[in-house]
């Protein structure tokens, strides 16, 4: 596992947000971290990252991440990908990417899997279209060497031809670096994800094959509280 | 027509001390969310450095003494006193203003409390004729200084790579964490140069004034803070437009309406902009 999350709690404003997560992420692939709304995915994703203050054991790559702040987790590999994009709004394109720019950079593979940065090096963040903001949120991320990924809803509120695009370059991604990807979009998970974790009320409720988990409708209606 | 020139210059060398102190003030509020209350310190312990100082050097190179020394202070209380208490917000204003109130009373002890003769260069004793209005020389001095200082903070923010992280983290500081960078570092900085930047201011305000005394900080530091809020927490160019809005505004109406008028004009201006927009002016 190049992640494992053991008994993982969070408390926020006096509520028990997280109770005891515990699952692991593989070395390979997209894990994905499924749950209804207000399951404890961010909550969850935050807490792995360092923004959510947990208790409990998290180990990357076999290394204890307690007591290491944010910034040191990702410099030590953590890439990670905000629900909600995040981009620096009065910041160009070019500025977001150049502040987020760990080390050694592949800013050709951020141009090819999305040329509409290129085109727009110099627009303010804050103008462009929620899709290109998504775009932009990745390849801030995916311009550095991971070891890991954490995406939250990449795919929220975007039109179906810019959900594909995304979703071919997060596979495309996917085939070098591990992902924890949490996803609504189930047409997403099917094409992505080989493991699945959901989470129900703070608490992991299914772990398992992701695929088993998209046939069986009446587990998915009773986890995910969809149909197909 | 002298008389309104002589005003809007001097309003204008008003509002570069205003500058001076209000853009370090609003960059550490827009970054660090500290509502620093010492920065006035930062400006009389720049002031008093340079009145020491001017005793063994040209005042030209005391005020580098100044700067210097208003750096190391801002330094100093961003590492010992401030670090410890960020996301703390009130015990960071008792902290900052027990440290304002102990600053006045440590400076008090050390050179009394009656204003001391500062020293002048010799070159800004003259006047300036502009359109028929005989204008003091030191005015001139004042804003070069803060148009020099606007434009080196301009490019600062621009061009550095430094400067990229604190316009990103005015926008959202966790999201700059969030990237792998320890945003911390950015703090001390933005502390240096908001108390480089308040210690020329009060080594120009005992140039302007001619004199110094230990309340001299506290006195701009008030209007500072009306400046930072009417041009938009972490906004350098905001806090230029304000400040001239609130120079110029004061100096007329002063002049006119009489003495005191034009404080409470400024008061009247913050509480418009705060209602027709309550983030200040570069804040939509
Ligand atoms: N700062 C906070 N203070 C109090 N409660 C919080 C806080 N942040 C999140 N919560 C609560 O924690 C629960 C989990 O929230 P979280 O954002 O992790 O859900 P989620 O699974 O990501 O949902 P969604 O699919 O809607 O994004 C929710 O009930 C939410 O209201
Ligand atoms: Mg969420």
């Amino acid at each position: 596992m190049i992640l494992d999350v053991h008994e993982l709690d969070v408390h926020l404003s006096g509520l028990h947000i997280l109770q005891g997560v515990s699952f692991g992420v593989a070395p390979s692939g997209v894990t994905a971290l499924l749950g209804r709304n207000g399951a404890g995915k961010t909550t969850t994703m935050r807490a792995l990252v360092g923004l959510n203050p947990g208790t409990g054991r998290v180990l990357f790559d076999g290394a204890d991440l307690a007591g290491k702040r944010t910034h040191e987790r990702v410099q030590a590999g953590l890439g990670y990908v905000p629900e909600d994009r995040c981009v620096f709004a009065g910041l160009t394109v070019t500025e977001n990417l150049r502040l987020a720019a760990r080390g050694e950079t592949d800013l050709d593979l951020v141009y090819n899997l999305f040329p509409e940065l290129l085109k727009r090096g110099q627009q303010q963040a804050g103008s462009l279209s929620g899709g290109q903001q998504q775009m932009l949120a990745l390849g801030r991320v995916l311009q550095n060497r991971n070891r890991l990924l954490l995406v939250d809803e990449p795919t929220k509120g975007l039109a179906p031809k810019v959900v594909t695009e995304v979703a071919e370059a997060l596979e495309r991604v996917g085939a070098t670096v591990p992902v924890l990807l949490v996803e609504q979009n189930l047409a997403v998970v099917r094409r992505l994800a080989g493991t699945a974790v959901v989470l129900a009320a703070g608490s992991v409720a299914w772990t398992g094959d992701a695929t088993h988990l998209l046939g069986d409708a009446e587990l998915t209606t009773s986890l995910l509280g969809v149909g197909r | 027509m002298s008389t309104i020139v002589l005003l809007a210059v001097t309003g204008l060398g008003l509002a570069a001390l205003y500058f001076l102190v209000a853009s370090g003030l609003s960059l550490v509020f827009g970054l660090a969310d500290v509502l620093n209350f010492a920065h006035g310190l930062f400006l009389s312990v720049g002031a008093y450095a340079t009145w020491w100082a001017a005793d063994f050097m040209p005042v030209e190179a005391a005020v580098l003494v100044g700067v210097a020394a208003g750096v190391a202070t801002a330094v100093l209380v961003e590492l010992i006193l401030i670090r410890p208490l960020y996301r703390r917000t009130i015990e960071q204003v008792l902290v900052t203003v027990g440290l304002s109130l102990a600053g006045v009373a440590l400076l008090q002890s050390v050179f009394g409390a009656d204003p001391r003769p500062f020293p002048r260069p010799t070159w800004v004793e003259g006047v300036v004729p502009v359109f028929g209005a005989r204008i003091p020389a030191d005015r001139f001095l004042l804003i070069g200084a803060a148009l020099l200082v606007f434009v080196a903070l301009a490019a600062f923010l621009r061009y550095t790579r430094y400067g990229l992280i604190v316009r990103a983290g005015v926008e959202n500081r966790e999201m700059v964490t969030a990237l792998g960078i320890d945003v911390r570092k950015a703090f001390t900085l933005v502390f240096a140069i908001g108390g480089a930047a308040a210690a020329l201011a009060g080594s120009l305000a005992g140039i302007y004034f001619t004199t110094v005394s230990p309340g001299t900080g506290g006195s701009l530091l008030i209007f500072a803070f009306i400046v930072v809020v009417i041009g938009g927490m972490g906004s350098v160019p905001g806090s230029a437009v304000a400040a001239i809005l609130v120079a110029l505004l004061q100096q007329f109406v002063n002049y006119y309406g009489g003495s005191g008028a034009g404080d409470v004009c400024v008061v009247a201006l913050l509480a418009v902009v705060l209602l027709w927009r309550p983030k200040g002016l570069a804040k939509a």
